[in-house]
């Protein structure tokens, strides 16, 4: 559906370099990165609003690389909403229908439903400066949504809503997706948010696109240390390999599968790590003792920090867990994992 | 609880002299002609006229500095280029510059051992004591200022409302008409005011370019010069309350637009 081939961006400070990916029809595709990764940017140029410097954009087999916004089809919802703030909720929803070829009943019908949709009806003669966040959100999904466009892309659109809002985003991002017939594009910097909402994804870094692919494989099978720091990984070392075995500083750890040549990293996510006072009879082919060294909270869970023969692991607990098994700073403990939980790139 | 020391005091005493001195000459004048003497002024063919006349160049003025001055001032507001502070620079000359020099330039310019006086000669355009030059001079000086109050409009419209206006399939005419437009005229407008009420107070330049057809502040000028204080007071009253009541509807607009942001 949308391809983008090549692109190259120079904007300012800002560089964007060979972004290549697909999005297939009616498809939920999330673009990840830290900030400053050139995210809006990329959304920008598919908009139309930015002119790569090469590299071509297409819609199904139609180019518009080089077509105005207005001509492109494609909607755009800020991160901060970008409302119209002279008209009010109905006049901006309805701004995109005053340069709709549509019939104006036709627009006005697909307005009301909308209206119904995403909850909007009483809000109608309000202007944008008397609405919450949500609202405003709500109005700018609709407003995007009224000329029925071939591509909706979302900037950030969790980030500036309070989290019992994100909740309510998503299942209405689901809503969306089964009423309307356009390709979502949605950027964020924050991969939880992304694998919550699931589908096929790129994680961006410095202008580039590091890895595409679904979001169940970017988070198991990260592909550069950037993109498994960026899924959270924490447990990442730089390992020799050899015949299903890693080695960091004298440590061996068995893979239990093979890895493509080439590999020198191994990871494990923290939550994959399992504690335990004693040694345990367990299936798991990877088990250390080692000694706590630092416990930070973290909220719901505590990252505890073992250390094993000079390197440093990191495990996921639960408060509950933590109380139970009486850990603290400078504790001997046991750890295992399964070697299908280690991921070699 | 400000503590009342040396520099509380310091500070309240400063602002009383800034103030007394803004205030009090202009308080003198404007109290010292008598009523009747003002409705004599005022019943003044050539008073009239020259008010008239000021009024009318500034208005001018004024109006092709917004309609040269905006798509200028948008584009210092949208866009990123080699030059840009050369350009803000140049803008800025006229502020600068010595009034009566400003004067002697367009002058330079628009006489006969100049190429371009020679084409203005041409078209029949005479700069040099005429309402054109009057007018011309008056331009010069004021769109500053109105350059600089548009564009400061313009940046506060976020780009972004212009983008999403695009991509819901808005020209750039039609964005910069439904929501560029809308959201900065405020702010044009002061700047408008501001030019105006720059073009009517010029005396240095124009003396030089037109010292007849007479705008009032040469009338003034003229009387005091001939007559003495007496009789260039009443018509300094005159274009000085012309002059406030500019300056209390630029005031009003401005505040309004501040209540305004503070609803959002």
């Amino acid at each position: 559906m949308i391809s983008v081939e090549n692109l190259h961006i120079d904007l300012g400070e800002f560089h964007l370099r060979d972004i290549t990916f697909e999005v297939e029809e009616n498809e939920f595709f999330i673009i990840m990165g830290p900030s400053g990764s050139g995210k809006t940017i990329l959304l920008e140029t598919i908009a139309g609003l930015i002119q790569p410097k090469t590299g071509r954009i297409k819609i199904g087999a139609e180019e518009i690389t080089h077509l105005p916004p207005e001509k492109r089809g494609i909607s755009i919802v800020y991160q901060d909403y970008a409302l119209f703030p002279h008209l009010t909720v109905v006049e901006n929803i309805r701004y995109g229908l005053h340069f709709s070829k549509e019939n104006k009943a036709a627009g006005e019908n697909h307005l009301r439903e909308l209206l119904t949709l995403l909850n909007l009806e009483g809000l109608e003669r309000r202007y944008p400066e008397t609405l919450s966040g949500g609202e405003q959100q709500r109005v700018a999904m609709a407003r995007a949504l009224v000329v029925n466009p071939k591509i909706l892309l979302l900037d950030e659109p969790l980030s500036a809503l309070d989290p019992r809002l994100r909740e309510e985003f998503r299942l209405l991002l689901k809503q969306l997706q089964q009423n309307t017939t356009a390709t979502i594009l949605m950027v964020t910097h924050d991969f939880s948010e992304a694998l919550a909402l699931g589908g096929r994804g790129a994680v961006m870094n410095d202008g580039r696109i590091e890895q595409t692919g679904s979001m169940e494989d970017i988070f198991q099978r990260p592909v550069s240390t950037m993109v498994s720091n960026f899924v959270g990984m924490k447990n990442l070392f730089a390992v020799t390999l050899k015949n299903e075995t890693a080695t960091i500083e004298g440590l061996q750890i068995q893979l239990g599968h093979s890895y493509r040549d080439g590999h020198r990293f191994i990871a494990i996510r923290p939550e994959d790590i399992v504690l335990s006072a004693e040694q345990l009879q367990s299936s798991m082919r990877n088990s250390f003792s080692g000694q706590i060294v630092r416990i930070i909270s973290q909220g719901f869970y505590y990252e505890i920090h073992i250390e094993v023969n000079k390197t440093s692991f990191c495990a996921l607990v639960t408060k509950g867990a933590l109380v139970e098994m009486e850990l603290q700073e400078g504790k001997e403990i046991f750890l295992f994992f399964k070697s299908t939980a280690i991921h070699t790139f | 609880m400000l503590r009342k020391d040396f520099f509380f005091w310091g500070t309240i005493a400063c602002a009383v002299t800034v103030m007394a001195f803004i205030a009090l000459p202009l308080v003198q004048l404007l109290t010292a002609p008598s009523l009747e003497m003002l409705k004599e002024t005022i019943l003044d063919k050539d008073v009239l006229n020259s008010i008239e006349l000021s009024l009318t160049a500034a208005g001018v003025a004024a109006l092709i500095s917004f309609i040269l001055g905006t798509p200028l001032a948008y584009l210092l507001a949208r866009h990123e280029f080699h030059g840009k502070r050369l350009v803000e620079g140049i803008i800025d000359l006229p502020i600068i510059i010595p009034h009566p020099v400003v004067g002697i330039a367009i002058l330079s310019v628009a006489g006969r051992n100049h190429w371009f006086g020679q084409i203005l000669s041409e078209w029949g355009i005479r700069i040099m004591g005429s309402v054109t030059g009057i007018i011309t001079v008056m331009t010069f000086v004021a769109i500053p200022f109105y350059i600089k109050a548009a564009k400061e409009g313009f940046d506060a419209v976020s780009p972004r409302l212009e983008n999403v206006s695009r991509s819901l399939g808005a020209s750039m005419t039609s964005t910069f008409f439904r929501i560029t437009f809308p959201l900065a005229w405020r702010s044009m407008l002061a700047g408008i005011i501001m030019a105006s009420a720059r073009a009517i107070s010029e005396f240095g330049a124009v003396v030089i370019v037109a010292y007849h057809p007479m705008i009032a502040p040469v009338m003034i000028y003229e009387r005091f010069e001939t007559y003495g204080l007496k009789y260039s007071q009443p018509v300094a009253v005159w274009l000085i309350g012309i002059c406030l009541l500019l300056f209390l509807l630029l005031r009003t607009l401005t505040t309004k637009q501040k209540n305004q942001h503070d609803l959002r």
